[in-house]
């Protein structure tokens, strides 16, 4: 969809139905005789019929809406902010987090406990990291604040757990090595589902 | 063996079968119903319904079934006890009561290659009463007794107004159903269900149902609210009573009450399908096939209705049976008169 037509809000051509709800009977016969139309207009096997309609398309063209949760899961959106991911470098292999800080800083809820050191190289390199999701609000500041794309969100959202404190490590959270080539890039807080077009309808803005 | 042989209904040991084959019988099928009904709205929702306890949640009815019989019989704490004991007893007990009086297939002879009970002659009723509508209709009211006391002996707000709509509807509906099924009965000229079958034996033109629309149409509306189902179903519609007269009941004396309604159900649907649609063809072979389907069908109907009506208020109920439905019936009942006597 083009901007052009996004900007169009002339909603006249949309297919919006004002609903004709007519006047209330006024006196005694009038209320009769909307008593009498209503009774032998079939307005009630018009109820049946779309719910036998709907009962037969579900058993015959398979249109069910039920999602078996577990072994079935929905899409979620790009910009979910879900448990969060430690993604490494795509060419070398080692991780993207430069230990500034800047996380556990900017956390609101600090829940981010990170120390770091030296390494031999004189590189600076992460030797603990902890996440407690105990007391992670997801609020994404985290990853909003990251200069090297380092910690993200990823697409976990099933953190029900057995204790009230739970202590994500860093290894935990990094990318595997050897799934390196399936690592995703968030693509962040601005963007929008792949289906965005097709959700889209315009309302009018004359209220 | 000589008791055996004399198994027509009037010795003891033949009344004592089918009391024992109906109880079981239908207890089963009401439960089974809950499955049905669960399967069928889920459906006309969309959804799947019990999916996952045995081949398509067959064996849901067994899990319920298990829980129900397995969970604390919890009595509140300022109920009236004995009446909260007996009151699912009640429901129960008249619904199965009612269907003592109903007949479900043609008579029959059992083969006589069958041992023991070989050649007995089997007639369709456990009981063909002379007044047999009029017992049948008399004790499905009483079944209101259950909910009645229910709602009132379990001090719970909820349950008091659960209460009082059954007294509400109780009143409003009970009228059209005795004078609905009145007009019928004037042109049969009499109360039991066999004579009644037998007037519409031969095939599907002497069907009541196309002498008496308007009377069908009428029962078909009070029989749902005999059974509490979803237009009518005001004594326990969750929205707005919590659960109503069941407010407080739990495990099995709640599970009483549902084995109760839904044996109403078939009992509504076994009196639609006897009184306005030829119930089974005494001479046909297959009578007992097509009386089972009508049944059926009843039964669907009531889900079907459920899935797509709305439910209306008290005061919406009693407008409508004594100010819509009782002028209707009076001017059918009247019309048929005329014409008898003409």
């Amino acid at each position: 969809m083009s901007l052009e037509q996004f900007k169009n809000r002339n909603v006249g051509s949309q297919p919006y139905v004002a609903l004709d709800v007519g006047k209330p009977p006024q006196g005694g016969w009038c209320q009769f005789k909307q008593v009498v139309k209503r009774t032998f207009k079939g307005e009630l096997f018009v109820g049946l019929w779309v719910t036998m309609k709907a009962m037969g398309k579900a058993l015959f063209a398979n249109d069910m809406h039920t999602v078996k949760y577990p072994f079935e899961k929905l899409p979620i959106s790009p910009r979910y902010r879900a448990i969060h991911d430690m993604l490494r470098l795509l060419e070398s292999g080692s991780y993207r987090c430069i230990g500034c800080g800047l996380c556990e800083k900017i956390c609101i809820s600090n829940c981010i406990a990170m120390d770091t050191r030296y390494d031999e190289n004189q590189r600076k390199e992460v030797s603990e990291y902890t996440i407690n999701f105990g007391r992670c609000i997801f609020c994404g500041y985290c990853a909003e604040v990251c200069p090297e794309l380092a910690i993200v969100h990823g697409p976990r959202y099933e953190n029900a757990s057995e204790q009230r404190a739970g202590f994500s490590l860093f290894d935990d959270m990094l990318t595997p090595i050897d799934k390196l080539n399936l690592q995703q890039e968030y693509d962040g807080f601005g963007a929008i589902s792949p289906n965005a077009d097709e959700n889209i309808k315009k309302t009018p803005l004359a209220y | 063996m000589e008791v055996v042989h004399l198994l027509p209904e009037i010795t003891w040991v033949g009344v004592m079968i089918k009391a024992i084959l109906i109880l079981a019988i239908i207890s089963a099928l009401a439960g089974f119903g809950t499955f049905i009904e669960r399967k069928v709205l889920a459906f006309m929702q969309r959804r799947l319904g019990p999916m996952h306890v045995g081949p398509y949640g067959l064996l849901q009815i067994a899990a319920d079934g298990i829980k129900l019989f397995t969970k604390e019989d919890i009595i509140p704490q300022n109920a009236n006890k004995l009446i909260f004991m007996i009151a699912p007893l009640i429901t129960a007990a008249t619904a199965f009561i009612a269907l003592g009086a109903v007949p479900v297939f043609p008579d029959f002879t059992v083969p006589s290659w069958i041992p023991i009970i070989g050649d007995t002659f089997v007639p369709s009723i456990a009981s063909d009463l002379n007044v047999g509508v009029l017992f049948v209709l008399g004790m499905m009211a009483s079944g209101l007794y259950g909910p009645l006391l229910a709602g009132m002996s379990q001090a719970n707000k909820w349950g008091i107004i659960g209460a009082a709509r059954t007294a509400v509807q109780f009143l409003s509906y009970e009228v059209i159903t005795a004078l609905s099924i009145l007009a019928p009965v004037m042109l049969i000229g009499s109360l039991s269900f066999v004579d009644i079958n037998n007037y519409q034996s031969e095939g599907i033109g002497s069907w009541m149902i196309w002498q008496q629309p308007v009377a069908f149409v009428l029962f078909l509306i009070a029989g749902f609210a005999e059974t509490n189902r979803t237009p009518f179903d005001l004594l326990e519609h969750e929205a707005e009573v919590v659960s109503g007269y069941a407010t407080e009941y739990s495990g099995m004396r709640w599970g009483m009450f549902f084995i109760g309604e839904y044996a109403n159900m078939i009992t509504i649907s076994v009196i639609a399908s006897v009184l306005f649609l030829g119930g089974y063809d005494a001479e046909g072979a297959f009578g007992w096939l097509f009386i089972m389907l009508k049944i059926a069908f009843f039964f669907f109907f009531m889900l079907w209705v459920r899935a797509s009506w709305p439910h209306i208020r008290p005061d919406q109920l009693m407008w409508f049976c004594w100010k819509v439905l009782m002028p209707i019936a009076i001017i059918n009942i009247l019309i048929t008169s005329l014409v008898i006597l003409l």
